[in-house]
């Protein structure tokens, strides 16, 4: 009886292991399914490199949300890669303790916020910015990665941070015994000594910038066109989304789906990379 | 403090000054430093102080009216939804969550392939956006299943997306669990599962719900993911079969429509209120956890 209970148990467990694989596999099976015979109506190269966007015209080109991803992304990269480190050097190195508590929290706070919140911020505040200091509608590109900046700051300044706390003292020591300052030891031998860790949290901001989703929609502008400057509006994969999905019926729903596959290929590739270079970190 | 011995090892003020005088690039690496720590802090002190700003003086008690209407634009409505979401959601995936972790932790044998197989998909699972949880949700839970845009739908699809939150915090949990509990509860006789349940299990509690409340602070959050699997309906749900619109997908419709622009920032404030307990209390289980560690040491 007991005997039998155990194995019963032991069962429940296994299967609940395999909800995830699971999850995995029907995620991509639904997707696929439903995205690439989109694709192959509309023909892979009119899709993936279309330029024009006009459901109504039965025309899908993605490549305006394709580049307008990226463009965003990178921008929040640009801005959001510097500040986050080198604010993840100051909590590691230079903060005394009383400030460090006060900042960790802030940072767990930044993590914590919705991106809604963010959006909402975002649209009352930066895309106002933008339009008096440069120009433009306000709505733009630039808008959109000031704001993403800031949203993957807290993935790459606790991942840095981690990475750069991992490093052994010894690495600072021996620099500091040198004669090296205090910023030269750190900025020379310990932070170079943790770039993996720090590429990982990098890697893993790409991923929640290019997936990023409700903010973005409230700042891009959302115009599906190539941009031609960083001050004029743009659609992301994950805006055009949203944006139509609610209407959308027919091919041009699953225009929209594949759209989605697209953007899952994208974050599938980033994910590869990212474990990767985890799996080097731990061999090394 | 009196300043009257100077240890060797002392620097003071000026010294150091004098010290970058020397070595301009030093300083000016500590520059750079200091302001990327200070833009981070600004930027959230910014957004925090501003929604607070704008938001709190509109926290009227209309906005807290049991029936939504578009007069009143209520959030209490809202506020159910997201309480009842976050309940369901917890419902399904904790279960799903710890049991898997209890596999991957106390059964799994050394080697086994289902371990590393589980451990990719649910890496996978993290990096995976809302959005696209969003249309699977849509596509599998909305229309193959025929559960409609429903309080079910969207629980569940937000149950998949918190899974590996929960999954990774619970073996960490599990494996931290010193194994001499283990050996002690075998040897006075207890089976497997009695010394799991009994045993192991409460000893790694603090971590397993430290989980639990990073996966509600996502839940909570949660706009994409809910669109197209719960939909928008400003009402408490009838069934589980109903659609729902939680707090978060309130404040993106308020601020869509842009006519209750004040009454956004009011949800603001109070979605922030929900992040700020829950990391509050995340906090208090944490310290919690390294006391008890501390102490069995």
């Amino acid at each position: 009886m007991t005997k039998w209970k155990e194995k019963g148990m032991e069962l429940v467990f296994l299967l609940a292991a395999c909800v995830s694989i699971l999850a995995v596999v029907l995620i991509c099976v639904f997707l696929f399914a439903n995205g690439i015979p989109a694709i192959q109506e509309i023909g892979t190269s009119e899709f993936l490199l279309g330029t024009t966007w006009k459901p109504n015209n039965r025309i899908f080109g993605i490549l305006p949300m394709i580049v307008g991803s990226i463009y965003v992304t990178a921008g929040a990269i640009i801005i959001g890669v510097p500040v986050g480190i080198l604010t993840a050097i100051f909590m590691a190195c230079f903060c005394p303790a009383g400030i460090y508590r006060f900042l960790k929290a802030g940072v767990n706070l930044m993590a914590g916020i919705p991106s809604v919140v963010y959006g909402f911020w975002g649209l009352c505040v930066l895309v106002p910015l933008v339009r008096d200091t440069f120009g433009g509608k306000g709505y733009s590109i630039l808008s959109a990665s000031i704001l993403l900046g800031m949203m993957i700051l807290p993935t790459i300044i606790s991942m840095s941070e981690t990475a750069i706390r991992a490093v052994p003292d010894k690495y600072y020591q021996g620099a500091l015994a040198l004669g090296a300052t205090h910023e030269r030891s750190v900025f020379l031998t310990v932070v170079p000594a943790a770039k993996s860790g720090i590429l990982a949290g990098i890697i893993l901001g790409v991923g929640r910038a290019i997936g990023e989703t409700m903010a973005v929609i409230m700042v891009a502008g959302n115009q599906p066109r190539l941009p031609k400057g960083i001050l004029q509006g743009v659609r992301t994969m994950t805006a055009n989304i949203v944006i139509e999905m609610g209407y959308a019926t027919d091919l041009h729903r699953q225009a929209l789906i594949a759209t989605g596959v697209v953007l899952f290929v994208f974050i599938l590739i980033i994910n590869l990379l990212f474990s990767v270079i985890k799996r080097k970190k731990v061999g090394a | 403090m009196k300043q009257a011995e100077k240890g060797i090892n002392q620097v003071s003020l000026a010294d150091k000054l004098r010290a970058y005088r020397r070595r301009p690039g030093s300083f000016i690496l500590l520059l750079f430093v200091l302001i990327s720590a200070a833009i981070t802090i600004l930027s959230l002190g910014y957004l925090v102080v501003y929604v607070l700003v704008k938001g709190v003086p509109h926290l009227t008690p209309s906005l807290f009216a049991w029936e939504y209407n578009s007069n009143n634009v209520s959030m209490m409505p809202a506020i159910i939804n997201t309480i009842l979401m976050t309940l369901l959601t917890l419902v399904i995936a904790a279960p799903l969550g710890i049991f898997a972790a209890i596999y991957l932790v106390e059964y799994a044998k050394k080697g086994n392939k289902i371990v590393t197989i589980v451990r990719v998909t649910a890496e996978t699972l993290t990096g995976i956006p809302s959005i696209v949880y969003g249309l699977f949700g849509m596509l599998f839970f909305v229309l193959a299943l025929k559960w409609d845009y429903s309080l079910l739908s969207g629980s569940f699809t937000l149950a998949i997306m918190v899974l590996p939150v929960i999954l990774r915090a619970t073996e960490e949990a599990l494996l931290a669990v010193p194994n001499s509990y283990r050996e002690g509860s075998f040897g006075l006789g207890a089976g497997k599962m009695r010394t799991v349940f009994k045993i192991v299990l409460p000893s790694a509690m603090p971590g397993i719900l430290s989980g639990i409340i990073l996966a509600t602070g996502r839940i909570v959050g949660e706009t994409a993911a809910l669109i197209y699997t719960a939909g928008t309906v400003a009402k408490v749900p009838k069934s589980v079969f109903s659609s729902t619109r939680t707090l978060a997908v309130h404040m993106y419709n308020l601020s869509k429509e842009g006519l209750n622009t004040d009454q956004a920032y009011a949800t603001a404030v109070i979605l922030l209120l929900f992040v700020i307990i829950i990391n509050l209390a995340s906090d208090l289980i944490a310290k919690k956890f390294t006391n008890a560690n501390s102490g069995a040491k």
